[in-house]
């Protein structure tokens, strides 16, 4: 139970700062003297919390689907011949800036949550594809071979044998691509769809200190809950194995 | 039984196997033995329909394999090979219970099974079980290997070259626990090797292949005895024909019979009606004996070999 408890104390810091940032009034007004208004009251942070983690979510959810079918497709017998072409896309695809990927979808989807969801899908399944197929390549060709020529058919293969043991690296690819996307989502601000980015292009357009604070402790706090949570995961899978000792 | 009959297999321009025919009957371990690249795993590969040939048939118990599923063909086929092939996610006794999960064998005969085939290939089930392919020693691993192909109680048993991978003593071992096996459960074994002397102890025939063709195929005896090629005779060291024919003897051919065995102190390292004509040589050379006492299973003297007879009548 212990690896969860610093995704558990982490998310409840981000819970309880986003409903009552009001409370740091005090602070935000030594931060930023001489304004007005220091917390950012234009939407509730829960809300763009939530906002935020649904983008995310969503992203995060077609991506893997989209990435692993990928992956297992190239890997095929049928699949082959694509195998080369993905791998090469899967990683260039990892040198191209998000928010060009951002500048790209805009003309084509106009403002809102739609380019941004397509940027982070696009984005996000670039790390996934690659470690589907670094998982699904790096398993030992006897154990296939065994499989198969024990009675295995090809999908009980997939199923049974090589998505368990790619599993681990796939799971790696998966918060890879999350942590990157909570990120990236929150530059969809600048583009209409609603994020933690509000709170810190507004501060910067009015040159508020204390706004893109709030924004920014926020988008931290985010990243690091899911981090740690997926380090939990990762933790609790390995300790499936490691109870006898890989 | 298994037929090959002119089964070839082109990959592209080049003929990985040329027109095999090959006759392999219930009960009988044929080797198929020769340099890398012959086409000897090809052969074995075909077999189990893991690769396609281009010309031939293959009958089992005169079935088409072609015709038959190739998961159920393979369900009833072991397969052994060099890397184990074991699965790293799965317990050992997961492993071994794979093919009898596909068959949905009810969890108490499984369990039953596991326990049996772990005692035959010595391995304490209590002790071993429970733990990863990765935690045992690659004899280990092997065993569980040959284990987990047995555990459905298949007709037919395919090994390409299981113990290549082994240091010399383990792989010994492994030959012995073999033949003790195949005495056990005779099934009908296709077993592929580049080593001659694996292939002279385990065979009951042996085909030699080269260039994807057999070039002969014959008991271990009589390969020795008459190679049909330059290659053969290559292959079996035309020189050490002679040691290699009386390490398929068993003492037992050429010992004289005591009128009844005598109960007597067998030594820690005695000789046995089963132990190869070599090995008496051999024991005799080192000691500077004439003659050496055999027993039976039982301890019991049952007679002497001498070092004249395995001289005039051991080849």
């Amino acid at each position: 139970m212990r690896v969860w408890l610093p995704a558990t104390l982490l998310a409840s810091l981000l819970l309880a700062l986003s409903a009552g940032m009001p409370v740091l009034e005090p602070l935000f007004n030594w931060v930023q003297p001489g304004k007005q208004q220091v917390i950012y009251e234009r939407e509730s942070f829960l809300f763009l919390l939530q906002n935020h983690l649904m983008l995310v979510v969503v992203s995060a959810a077609v991506g893997t689907l989209v990435a692993v079918a990928g992956g297992i497709f190239v890997t095929r017998p049928f699949g082959r011949d694509f195998l080369p072409l993905v791998g090469q896309v899967a990683s260039i695809g990892q040198t191209f800036p998000p928010v060009a990927v951002l500048a790209l979808a805009v003309p084509v989807l106009g403002f809102g949550e739609a380019p941004i969801l397509l940027a982070l899908v696009l984005y996000g399944l670039l790390p996934i594809l690659r470690n589907t197929l670094a998982g699904l390549e790096g398993i030992d060709p006897s154990v296939r071979e065994a499989a198969l020529g024990m009675g295995m058919s090809p999908v009980l293969v997939l199923v049974r044998v090589e998505l368990p043991l790619a599993g681990r690296v796939i799971l790696a690819g998966i918060r890879t691509s999350v942590t990157i996307n909570i990120a990236t989502a929150a530059i969809g601000s600048t583009i209409g769809a609603r994020t933690l980015g509000d709170p810190v292009i507004a501060g910067l357009v009015n040159g508020n200190t204390a706004y893109v604070l709030q924004g920014a402790i926020l988008i931290g706090l985010l990243a690091l809950t899911t981090d740690s949570l997926f380090e939990a995961l990762e933790r609790s899978w390995d300790r499936r194995l490691q109870s006898v000792g890989v | 039984m298994i037929e090959l009959k002119n089964v070839s297999r082109h990959f592209g321009n080049t003929i990985a196997v040329d027109g095999v025919n090959l006759t392999i009957e219930t009960g009988e371990v044929c080797v198929l033995v020769g340099s890398s690249g012959c086409g000897k795993s090809t052969t074995l590969r075909m077999i189990n329909r893991l690769l396609p040939y281009s010309a031939g048939e293959i009958l089992v118990d005169g079935e088409d394999i072609t015709t038959m599923n190739p998961e159920q063909l393979r369900l009833n086929m072991g397969y052994v090979i060099q890397g184990t092939g074991l699965f790293p996610h799965w317990t050992v006794a997961r492993n071994i219970a794979m093919v009898p999960t596909l068959l949905n064998w009810p969890r108490e005969r499984i369990n039953a099974r596991v326990d049996e085939l772990m005692t035959l290939l010595d391995l304490d089930p209590s002790a071993h079980a429970n733990k990863y392919p990765q935690q045992l020693s690659g004899g280990q691993a092997q065993r569980v290997g040959v284990a987990r192909a047995l555990a459905a109680d298949p007709n037919i048993l395919l090994m390409d070259e299981p113990f290549g991978a082994l240091d010399a003593i383990t792989r010994e071992n492994l030959q012995l626990e073999m033949l003790r096996i195949q005495k056990q459960v005779r099934k009908t074994t296709v077993f592929v090797t580049h080593d001659i002397d694996e292939a002279l102890k385990l065979a009951t025939r042996i085909a030699v292949m080269d260039q994807g063709r057999i070039i002969q195929h014959d008991t271990p005896e009589n390969i020795l005895r008459h190679p049909a090629s330059d290659f053969v005779e290559n292959l079996i060291g035309k020189q050490d024909r002679g040691l290699k024919l009386m390490s398929l003897r068993p003492v037992r051919d050429l010992m004289a019979n005591h009128t009844e065995p005598r109960q007597s102190e067998p030594g820690e390292h005695v000789l046995r009606e089963e132990d190869s004509v070599r090995l008496a040589l051999s024991v005799m050379l080192w000691q500077d004996l004439r003659q050496v006492a055999v027993f039976n299973a039982q301890e019991q003297e049952t007679g002497v070999i001498t070092r004249e007879r395995i001289i005039q009548e051991g080849v």
